[in-house]
């Protein structure tokens, strides 16, 4: 098996990179990225690019890779500004679909990692999505627009390829030590937002899944779209409570307009599709992955709890997670030279 | 914890765990799932992978796993995560707690103001989903408490009420309504709730033409919508429960109505009661008269379909839902012909 990870410069593509390495079954890895590989690789051949991907068709045909896990599509606004988050969503899935289906490509699969945020979260939702629901309403920031367009384009793709596995992953909050969403920021304040008189009911999935699931789907067949989300659901309050933080509300009505000029004094950091899932939260029916033999090391509330300690550890011993920087030469040096002999690394 | 009092032997045990989704009935029925993801699918999968029993009591040499490579696919089930819980909000926000706090305010208006009588109790089942029908009244409906009120106590089941969206989106209000066990009635709930949670799910087919009609027109039933209720329980299969309610309409009864102020305000409508004219605007919202309330449950219907079948014909849907509609419909008019006084029954 030999596997293209897009994002290797984000911690999702470089950690399942380093997974992908320990597995004997896999023959070679390239990590491709515009910025540097996050966390130390073994036998990863490491591709800068630009965000967009151009060169991905000369790059998928010269190394003859059979399979593609794009783990590189922004689901947190509050990273980047708008138009580049449209590049890297769109714009890059696009160029990295056309390498894959183009005249001979190698490619027989394709593993994508999106976000639930396409289902929205309003009113007049069921409280579980099951795949392939509809939206209730039209998609209000850019970010789940442009992962609405992503997944037309994946759906699409696998029409027109059909000899190509295509696995869609539709995640949920992600909880983690290593990882800042919206949520665990929110929760690393001295006081965690909510809106007044709404508690809504949230899933969240533990990374240590994230990574499981995309390494199930990579190294299994499993072709479609599937949500994942670790069992059970949890209000936002008792999620405060555990952390044992207080809350402050936010309005019920001109929330956003309240939201913002906390934002840009960097009070709070709440992406407009935070303050929804504030609001109507949002439930997904998890039990499709599971029929294809997934099994969750954590549900929805033991991630939290995980979450939580990995946060009282640091409140006291600070940051744990040692840096690494990527070294060119040096990585070049164990990867290429004569001088390395291949069973000593 | 509220643990309620135990029930007495046969009776189905009131409080589920409140971390297994999996339904307290029977989850093996030899169906085929709807679609292709339901979490009886799940199930059945999982349950099949479960690895022979070792009996290597016998004089049998019992062959090594084929696959001794520690298999990354299968992570060890996840934890039981019942003791990190700090509340007891279950998938579809009903709190126990709050429902048990609810329950005990209530009492004395269901035992006192409204002295509810029930006939036919026994033909609620005791365990497995079924969907109650009833019909609907008031202009702030005293139906549906009573009959969750109802049910719970005697039978010691919990009831999910479903009801309109705009609930959901009031502040406070929608969440202590969730709380209480109330659900947004959208057909995805009704299903899961029915068909993989296996409970009492109920609901009011005239919805708001029923709460919004003038008192001259008490007790004739409205068209019970296009029969969705009916279509919701083959696809669950489960059987459908009617219930005819006498009471609510005189509790709360509405002497005039301005579509135009409704349209305005964007209210579905907005009645002038006999209670606002006797206590008043605002005590009027919640002053109920206390009319007599007698509530007649009916046998079962079993429609004998197929459930999760790929649609259901028209005909047959609205045919029974017609037909349940004049059983209610009868059932009101023989209660009303021995009701000697509205206040005394």
């Amino acid at each position: 098996m030999r596997v293209l990870v897009t994002g290797i410069g984000t911690f999702w593509g470089s950690r399942v990179a380093q997974e992908l390495e320990s597995r004997p079954d896999v023959e070679m890895v390239v990590g491709l990225g515009a910025e540097e590989p996050v966390l130390p690789l073994e036998r990863t051949e490491y591709v800068r690019s630009d965000s967009s991907y151009s060169i991905l068709q000369r790059l998928v045909h010269a190394t003859q890779v059979d399979t593609i896990l794009h783990t590189h599509l922004i689901v947190d606004s509050t990273q980047m500004s708008g138009r580049s988050l449209h590049e890297i969503n769109v714009i890059g899935t696009m160029n990295l679909l056309a390498a894959a289906g183009s005249l001979n490509s190698p490619v027989t699969k394709l593993v994508v990692k999106s976000s639930t945020l396409v289902y929205g979260a309003n009113r007049t939702d069921p409280y579980f999505f099951r795949e392939g629901a509809e939206r209730t309403g039209p998609p209000r920031t850019r970010v789940e627009r442009s992962l609405v367009e992503v997944g037309s384009y994946v759906r699409d793709f696998a029409a027109d390829n059909p000899h190509v596995l295509v696995t869609e992953l539709l995640f949920t909050n992600v909880m983690g030590d290593h990882m800042a969403t919206p949520f665990s920021k929110a929760l690393r304040m001295r006081m965690v937002p909510e809106i007044l008189g709404f508690d809504p009911l949230l899933q969240f999935t533990h990374e240590d899944d994230v990574t499981g699931a995309l390494i199930y789907s990579t190294v299994r067949d499993a072709p479609g779209a599937f949500n994942v989300a670790g069992d059970g659901t949890i209000t936002w309050s008792e999620v405060a409570r555990m952390a044992r933080k207080r809350r402050f509300p936010l309005p019920p009505v001109l929330t956003g307009v309240v939201a913002e000029p906390l934002r840009m004094l960097g009070w709070v950091d709440l992406p407009e599709e935070m303050l929804d899932l504030l609001r109507y939260g949002r439930g997904v029916d998890n039990s499709r992955f599971k029929a294809t033999g997934f099994r969750y090391r954590f549900t929805t509330v033991s991630a939290v709890d995980d979450f939580l300690r990995g946060m009282r550890l640091e409140a006291t011993i600070g940051e744990r997670q040692p840096s690494y920087r990527y070294e060119q030469d040096v990585e070049s040096f164990f990867r290429h030279s004569p001088a390395v002999l291949p069973d000593r690394q | 914890m509220n643990e309620p009092p135990e029930p007495a032997a046969p009776v189905v045990p009131f409080r589920r765990d409140a971390d297994s989704p999996g339904p307290s009935g029977p989850s093996d029925l030899p169906d085929a799932p709807r679609g292709e993801a339901t979490t009886s699918a799940a199930r059945r999968p999982a349950r099949l992978a479960d690895p022979p029993r070792d009996l290597s009591t016998a004089l049998v040499r019992v062959a090594p796993p084929t696959n001794p490579e520690p298999d990354l696919d299968q992570p060890p089930p996840p934890p039981d995560d019942s003791a990190l819980r700090l509340g007891d909000v279950d998938a579809w926000g009903r709190s126990e707690h709050i429902r048990e706090i609810a329950r005990t305010l209530y009492d004395p208006l269901y035992r006192r103001w409204f002295r509810a009588e029930w006939e036919g109790l026994e033909h609620i089942p005791r365990e497995g989903g079924a969907l109650l029908v009833a019909n609907h009244a008031g202009a702030i409906p005293s139906d549906a408490p009573v009959i969750m009120h109802g049910i719970e106590t005697e039978l010691r089941r919990p009831v999910y009420g479903l009801a309109e969206f705009l609930l959901r989106s009031l502040p406070y209000v929608g969440t202590l309504w969730s709380r209480a066990g109330g659900v947004a009635a959208h057909p995805e709930n009704a299903y899961r709730l029915l068909r993989d949670d296996q409970q009492l799910a109920l609901v009011f087919p005239e919805g708001t033409k029923g709460t919004s009609k003038h008192y001259r027109d008490r007790y004739k039933l409205h068209r019970f919508g296009r029969g969705g209720f009916v279509e919701i329980a083959m696809r669950s299969g489960v059987p459908v429960v009617p219930i005819a309610v006498v009471g609510a309409e005189e509790s709360m009864p509405i002497v005039w109505k301005s579509a135009r102020l409704a349209r305005m305000l964007g209210m579905p409508y907005v009645p002038v009661t006999a209670n606002m004219i006797a206590l008043g605007p605002v005590l009027g919202l919640v002053g109920y008269f206390p009319a007599k309330f007698k509530l007649r449950v009916l046998p079962p219907v079993h429609f004998g379909t197929e459930a999760n079948a790929e649609r259901y014909s028209r005909s047959r849907v609205m045919e029974e839902s017609e037909l349940i509609r004049e059983q209610i419909q009868d059932a009101l008019y023989d209660m009303l012909r021995t009701r000697r006084s509205v206040w005394f029954g």
